[in-house]
């Protein structure tokens, strides 16, 4: 082979060189952070199949290091051999899992319904309430945001118990909205602000009124943020654990104090613990994969103004 | 809080004598059964009804009947003004009834004795939680393990930001890493609290012990000693938070117009300079924002506190939360729980106020 007439200089290939180890060192570290952020998923996830030994001896590999079985899935009910029959602890599993999911999907809907309406309100119209105006609303919704949990907890042990509302869902579903309604009213505040007031300036002329405006034109325009709004409240809601704990015993108990109940008493046996919560993470990690673009959109909204 | 366009509509309504005479009848009528409704229950319960009432069910179904009349009402006596109230009176009333009232009530169960399992009561004693809380070093020591557990989220910040840099930058599957940063978030909690804290950190045959006597750690005790355990709980919440800000922080990126960095970069500034003149202060606000709602967040931390270490050893780790969890799961005492609470959020709220106006001062300073 001839020698090759034009190379680079040696200046620009150290230039290349320095390109190279700036390469590799991002995505080194993009690598590490992957593998921080999964590996506990992969170990419980693995964790669920393994046996004593496995556990003991620190296998990490299924198929490789150890043969995966169903024991853990069994302790659920939920293994393949176990499906077909009655299972007590399954029965216990699906209903926790029912009341989380009810109480989330109740919670966040409704939190979007009044959020939307009230941050639509907000951006559109010019109240005054008192002595509150339009700034000093938004206000008293936002600073709800500041209230810590623990404030609301004990009065609302109390409230309860004297409204009879201790261990249900609907007491759960109504703390749950609360707690996440400043979040969507945010979210949704921006949204409307982004849409153009000369839409239903038109709709208006046109002979809708406000609500039909609201609902046939703005509505469908601001569907992609209530999707977000919606989604960050499923997951805050689905994975709450501190009112759960304090206002519900039996009935309306939900998925995080089931496993929170479960950690202590286990012991060693970590395939049970393990295949617990990997029943209890995979619906989120699944929403997460699919409509993280919504999740992405919701957080993003009030960031930038 | 910035206020967009105004939706600006002249409406001719014509509200006659009769329809305002049948709004009011709505509001006030409603108003006073709902008044009724609740003296009926405080009879009933203080005894001086011959009727046994099991709860204060009434009440509560009285107020629901006064916020619907309410809302009819607007439309009744405004017209086209009462259906934009409309907009905004349920939300309103919904918190008013959810955080108002409550808060009200609080405030009157932190100044009492109430054990929820005895049989007796609320008894008033006046100022008997304040000092007992003087004197409770616990309290105090949560308190300053939240200073502690705020200041970790100036680590984590710059964690976060550092991710969204090279999320920013041009790099190949993008969309893989970006999902694969934001699972943490998705896990709740507790299961966190099993699969990290429980299992990945047993001393015996977790993961990380045996990494951490393979780099030569011999006896790796994550929760032992006092000042590891919290760290341990701080890195712990940093796992599941980073990827949150990491997000607000990307999104703030990538709103920076391009031509600004390239501006720099013909100006001759290296890639260092150029973040810290250039980028990092133009993230100013949105960092701002971020390092904000994290605060909040975190002030709320107690869920992994309370299912890894319950607060041991001796307190290290307890957060205000997860504090007055275990003291009203130990001794089931509202009325000092609820003070604990109170002060937590009175503290809460100067602290935030005093950040905000200072962030304020020097985002646009008076000369």
């Amino acid at each position: 082979m001839a020698e090759q007439i034009f190379h680079d200089h040696a200046s620009d290939l150290s230039h290349k060189a320095k390109w190279y180890v700036g390469r590799v060192a991002v995505y080194g570290v993009l690598i590490v952070w992957t593998v921080v952020c999964l590996f506990p998923i992969y170990w419980t996830v693995t964790t669920s199949f393994k046996l004593a030994p496995n556990v003991m001896q620190g296998h990490m590999i299924p198929f490789v290091d150890f043969w995966p079985a169903w024991k853990g899935w069994d302790s659920l009910g939920l293994s393949p051999r176990l499906v077909g029959q009655e299972s007590t602890v399954r029965e216990e599993f699906l209903k926790r899992f029912t009341n989380s999911a009810i109480t989330s999907v109740s919670a966040s809907v409704l939190a979007v319904v009044l959020g939307s309406l009230a941050a639509y309100g907000l951006s559109r119209f010019r109240y005054k309430f008192g002595f509150m105006r339009n700034p000093d609303i938004s206000f008293f919704f936002l600073s709800q945001l500041i209230l810590p949990p623990v404030v609301l907890a004990l009065p609302f042990l109390v409230l309860y118990r004297s409204l009879d509302l201790l261990d249900t869902r609907i007491g759960l579903i109504l703390l749950y909205t609360l707690t996440v309604l400043p979040i969507v009213i945010w979210i949704m505040r921006d949204q409307f602000l982004s849409i153009p007031v000369e839409l239903e300036e038109a709709a208006l002329v046109d002979g809708l009124s406000i609500w039909q405006a609201f609902l046939t034109i703005v509505m469908p325009i601001a569907l992609p943020g209530m999707v977000a709004a919606f989604i960050l409240s499923l997951v805050l809601t689905w994975n709450e654990y501190f009112f759960a704990a304090l206002l519900t015993s039996t009935d309306a108990k939900t998925l995080p104090v089931m496993v929170a109940s479960q950690t202590g008493s286990q012991g060693i046996n970590w395939w049970a613990m393990a295949a617990l919560s990997t029943a209890a993470i995979v619906p989120l990690i699944i929403i997460g994969v699919v409509l993280e673009r919504f999740i992405i959109k919701g957080m993003a909204a009030g960031a930038v103004k | 809080m910035s206020q967009g366009d105004l939706l600006h509509v002249v409406t001719g309504d014509d509200i006659g004598e009769r329809r305002r005479f049948i709004g009011k009848t709505l509001i006030w009528g409603s108003f006073a059964i709902m008044v009724a409704a609740f003296a009926f229950c405080a009879m009933a319960q203080t005894g001086y009804l011959a009727w046994e009432l099991a709860n204060w069910r009434p009440a509560l179904y009285s107020y629901l009947l006064w916020a619907t009349c309410l809302c009819i009402a607007q439309v009744v006596l405004y017209g086209e003004q009462g259906k934009r109230t409309l907009f905004v009176l349920p939300a309103t009333l919904f918190v008013v009834a959810m955080v108002i009232f409550p808060l009200i009530f609080a405030l009157t169960l932190a100044f009492s004795n109430w054990n929820l399992s005895a049989f007796e009561g609320p008894r008033f004693n006046g100022f008997d939680n304040v000092r007992q809380m003087w004197t409770d070093p616990f309290y105090w020591n949560a308190l300053k393990n939240m200073v502690y557990y705020t200041l970790a989220i100036l680590v984590e910040y710059s964690i976060a930001f550092g991710l969204a840099l090279i999320q920013a930058s041009q790099i190949r599957a993008r969309k893989f890493f970006r999902v694969a940063f934001l699972m943490p978030l998705m896990l709740s909690p507790v299961a966190v609290s099993w699969m990290v804290g429980k299992s990945m950190l047993e001393i015996r045959f977790g993961p990380i012990s045996r990494l951490a006597r393979w780099l030569g750690w011999d006896r790796p005790s994550f929760f032992g000693d006092p000042e590891i355990a919290r760290l341990t709980i701080m890195i712990m919440d940093a796992w599941t938070f980073i990827p949150f800000m990491m997000i607000m922080l990307l999104a703030g990126l990538q709103a920076i117009p391009r031509e600004v960095q390239e501006a720099a970069r013909v100006d001759g500034a290296s890639g260092w300079r150029s973040f810290w003149e250039v980028t990092f202060p133009l993230m100013l606000p949105v960092s701002l924002t971020a390092i904000l709602i994290r605060i909040i967040f975190k002030l709320k931390l107690a869920d992994i506190i309370i299912n890894v270490t319950s607060g041991g050893p001796g307190g290290a780790t307890d957060s205000v939360t997860s504090f007055i969890f275990r003291e009203y799961r130990d001794r089931s005492n509202v009325g000092y729980g609820t003070l604990l609470a109170i002060v937590y959020l009175v503290l809460i709220v100067v602290a935030i106020t005093v950040f905000m106006k200072a962030v304020d001062r020097w985002m646009n300073p008076r000369y």
